[in-house]
């Protein structure tokens, strides 16, 4: 086979590895054609590290998956262009060519850890699978092959994990694993098509720095496809912008940053969440203040369901955030940040004091609370998954009134929603439209209109713009503050993002396995951590650096 | 996503937002986009649609039996008046003879008594599905003649007649018993996924026991303690019937409690009533809707199978299974048992392609959101 040959090979050999010229990429819809790319040109050398910036949408992924021809044809075709691989046309050529290219020569790590890997096979033997089938290699042969790749890809005692399963392994191991079997066949070039998107900054650093220091080992070729200016100015040398199809700018990293000529480029670069400028009322009457707040979940076992210990999502929280401030909830997944949002507006059990505009809440039941859900609101993460795809704009904007002002007359329901459509930004004449007529960013506002239409006096924002870009959050951001000055709401803001946080949030408490490890303001927080793991957390996200004091979960 | 997504709208124009919604209609009601997709994916399926149709017709059919075929005459004309004896009992002594109990029109006295002053009109087949013909001169079972199409069964009843009356009480009885099995079926299925822990666990349970009680068995019990009719054993068939959809409510109902819209709307104060029917049942009703044509199918499958082997109607119904039997027990004449597959085979063949259909329009993939 000729693996070791192109391995020899590939930190010698210079020139052109992946050579685009003018490529078409066309969809064959039910009932029109959609131009998913038009015309792109796209070079990537020996060794090179190229990224391909853009936003959803762009047609990023769509370039990429063209490369290894991976689109669905023939739905998917191409009007124009050619893709030479070594010089090798790959636009139609045989299926035997092109999985000799495949998986060998050009690899591919995706955005989804979960997924990616399937959940009934041991590590050792999905690894070992991709060393059978394109190398031949026996059971005990592969076994020290994937050892070498557990070590490469920075897993610790990898004698251990060969018999884990990806459910036993952290998203940031999974993604580690990912990439091992990606390398398995010392490939060429590695795409990475949004290979941090789904995981969290601290795992984000981790996972940039790995690609970078196995770049500098094996002298592969990288193309990095990501929608984060961050990780492209940390990693690639040369950059694409993309934008509806085309490539609107290319050239070196730093002359782009430096003299952007596109308009699009120029406010891509710009759209980056500038720190919190309005100082609010120190002295405002407190809104929520919880005391010692735990939420456990029972762990049990044996034949009776003995109850023998607990998961402590929320373990002993004080929290006290006054009437206009937000507080920023900051920690990885799995640190209780979500359940704690939850617990607060009474959404899940729990123990311990929670006190909403001096009442205390806790204890009341789901009818006792009623008549105050309208002044707790909750917009959530996923703004596909948030709203019902069964009803109209309007419908779901108007859910909530028919609950808290049945008294209404429904024109003037329908004049109230209309009214927090237009507060979000929205053109009231959507009304009668539907979810999945709108983009990501559209339906996160469709979300707080639903949340705002009660006037609230405080929002839980659980990661509201973690599913998003970064231009639609910065828009996202500038909304949620100026619906805060305007009506005086408090927020309580979860994300895993400090950029973020810094932009909306008064205070910050960063959280661990359910505790409060650090409290402060966000500018104390921010510019002098005094933990491990808040210093850790802020360094990944304002430096993409990943941690090695093994403070942050690996 | 567009880049310049516009914040800077306009008041709102009260008219604009009053106006009646632009939304799809289907036969005059209101539906979502999303229904409306399944509805076009519904109909690109071009044989489902032949079977929906094909069915309709012969089941709107079947509910005029009483007009196509019936051993009383349509419409009478005697003496000046015009009458309707499918409709109304008129006593032989109405026509001028010699009884005072209801007309017997298929006798040949009293036709040859009205067509003295007047007309008759018959039905296109003059038998009901009781009507025993005597006025054969073979043998029964009869062959097919020009008087009764199909032949006549080991009684001398018009097979044709008996085909008709049958099918439609097939129909009906699958119909409701699909309906009501599939009303309490989404009840229990959504309540155990709605509020789990100890009723779902337990209801489980005693599900997986009440689920093994020899239902056949059962019935042949009771129908040897009373004379089984239409509504009793629709009552023993539903005892069980109602299991089948349960597991699949339920687990969209589990997996709906997560939804975040769900959650959303439990943040927004509504009553866990409202969030089941409005949030979570749509959800429910996916798998039930996909299953129905197919469950239709079986319950009428059910009750031939009931009737076949004499534990069904009460005996004299018009019945597939007991047309069935005769054509077992009477080789010689395989008018009976050829007529009646026929019959059987194209009502589930067409529901199991309506039911195809149903489900390719309520596939995910097929009808992405």
């Amino acid at each position: 086979m000729p693996g070791d040959e192109t391995h020899m090979t590939a930190n010698t050999r210079s020139g052109r590895l992946v050579d685009i010229r003018d490529l078409s990429v066309s969809f064959q819809m039910a009932e029109n054609v959609v131009e998913a790319v038009r015309g792109v040109s796209l070079q990537i050398d020996r060794g090179e590290t190229v990224a391909l910036v853009g936003e959803s949408g762009s047609g990023k992924s769509v370039t990429a998956l063209a490369i290894l021809q991976l689109l669905p044809y023939p739905k998917a075709f191409h009007p124009t262009g050619s893709i030479k691989i070594d010089g090798e046309e790959a636009v139609g050529a045989s299926d035997k060519f092109l999985q000799s290219i495949r998986g060998n020569k050009i690899s591919m790590i995706f955005q989804e850890p979960m997924t990616s890997l399937n959940p009934l096979h041991t590590i050792e033997k999905q690894i070992g699978e991709i060393l059978l089938l394109h190398r031949g290699m026996g059971r005990t042969e592969a076994r020290g092959r994937i050892l070498e790749l557990l070590n490469l890809v920075g897993i610790k005692e990898p004698e251990k994990r060969l018999n884990s399963y990806p459910h036993q392994l952290s998203g940031g191991q999974r993604q580690r694993v990912m990439i091992a079997m990606a390398l398995a066949n010392e490939p060429e070039l590695l795409i990475a098509d949004e290979a941090t998107t789904a995981v969290d900054v601290t795992i984000q650093a981790q996972i940039l720095d790995l690609l970078e220091d196995i770049q500098r080992k094996t002298g592969m070729a990288m193309l990095i496809i990501t929608h984060e200016l961050g990780i492209v100015r940390k990693l690639a040398k040369r950059i694409y912008v993309m934008h509806q199809g085309k490539f609107v700018e290319e050239g070196k990293t730093a002359d782009v940053f430096a003299n952007p000529s596109h308009e699009y480029t120029r406010m891509l670069i710009a759209s980056e969440p500038q720190p919190r400028q309005t100082t609010p009322d120190p002295n405002s009457p407190m809104m929520l203040e919880t005391k010692d707040l735990k939420v456990w979940f029972p762990i049990k076992a044996g034949v009776f369901r003995k109850t023998i210990d607990h998961v402590r999502a929320v373990d002993g929280v004080d929290l006290a955030v006054r009437q206009g401030h937000t507080l920023g909830v900051v920690g990885e997944s799995g640190s209780g940040k979500t359940t704690l949002g939850m617990a607060v507006l009474r959404l899940n059990r729990s123990e311990g004091s929670i006190k909403f505009g001096g009442e205390e809440i806790q204890g009341k039941s789901f009818d006792e609370m009623r008549p105050i859900r309208h002044e707790m609101q909750i917009v959530f993460q996923d703004p596909f998954g948030s709203l019902s795809p069964r009803f109209s704009v309007g419908q779901i904007v108007e859910e909530g009134l028919a609950v808290h002002h049945k008294s209404l007359p429904e024109s003037e329901r329908r004049d109230m929603a209309a009214q927090a459509l237009q507060e979000v930004g929205l053109d009231p004449a959507n009304m009668n439209r539907y979810p999945h007529e709108f983009s990501g960013g559209q339906r996160q506002r469709i979300s707080i209109a639903r949340a705002i239409v009660l006037k609230p006096k405080f929002i839980v924002l659980d990661e509201p713009t973690s599913a998003l870009d970064r231009t639609v959050q910065v828009q996202i951001l500038e909304l949620l503050t100026d619906l805060q000055n305007r009506h005086n709401l408090t927020y309580l803001f979860i994300s895993h993002d400090l950029k973020v946080v810094r932009a909306i949030a008064d205070d910050v408490i960063v959280m661990r396995d359910g505790k409060v490890v650090e409290f402060g303001t966000c500018q104390q927080v921010l510019e002098n951590p005094k933990t491990d793991y808040a210093n850790a957390l802020v360094r990944a996200a304002f430096e993409l650096a990943a941690d090695t004091s093994g403070a942050v979960s690996v | 996503m567009s880049v310049s997504e516009r914040t800077d709208y306009p008041e709102p124009d009260a008219a604009a937002v009053r106006a009646p919604a632009q939304l799809d209609t289907f036969m005059g009601m209101r539906i979502t986009p999303l229904t409306q997709r399944r509805i076009d994916t519904f109909k690109k399926n071009r044989r489902g649609v032949w079977s929906l149709w094909i069915f309709g017709v012969m089941f709107v059919v079947s509910l005029f039996a009483e007009i196509l075929a019936n051993d009383r005459p349509l419409i009478i004309s005697f003496d000046g008046d015009i009458m309707f004896p499918f409709l109304v009992d008129y006593p032989e002594t109405r026509y001028g003879g010699f009884f005072e109990t209801p007309a017997e029109y298929r006798d040949p006295y009293v036709a040859d008594l009205i067509e003295e002053k007047g007309w008759i009109l018959w039905p296109l087949v003059p038998f009901s599905f009781d009507t025993i013909n005597y006025n054969l001169d073979v043998p029964v079972p009869s062959p097919p003649s020009s008087g009764n199409w199909v032949g006549t069964d080991d009684q001398g009843r018009d097979v044709v007649a008996r085909l008709l009356y049958g099918f439609r009480i097939s129909v009906l009885f699958g119909f409701t018993l699909t309906i009501f099995g599939s009303v309490v079926g989404v009840v229990v299925g959504a309540s155990q996924g709605f509020w789990g822990g100890w009723y779902d666990l337990l209801f489980q349970r005693f599900m997986e026991i009440w689920g093994s009680v020899p239902t056949l068995f059962l019935i042949i019990i009771m129908a040897s303690i009373f004379t089984p009719n239409f509504w009793s054993l629709m009552f023993i068939l539903l005892l069980f019937s109602w299991m089948g959809l349960v597991d699949l409510v339920r687990a969209e109902f589990y997996r709906a409690r997560n939804f975040d819209y769900v959650r959303a709307a439990r943040a927004l104060g509504v009553s866990d009533a409202k969030i089941m029917f409005r949030h979570m049942l749509p959800n429910g009703m996916v798998a039930t809707l996909t299953f129905m044509p197919f469950i239709l199918a079986g319950s009428v499958t059910t009750l031939t199978a009931l009737d076949f082997i004499g534990y069904g109607l009460p005996a004299g119904s018009p019945s597939l299974g007991e047309m069935l039997n005769q054509g077992k027990a009477n080789i010689q004449a395989p008018w009976l048992g050829l007529s009646t597959f026929v019959v059987l085979a194209l009502m589930l063949s067409l529901l199991v392609f309506v039911g195809e259909a149903v489900r390719d329009a309520f596939d995910p993939r097929k009808t992405q959101v």
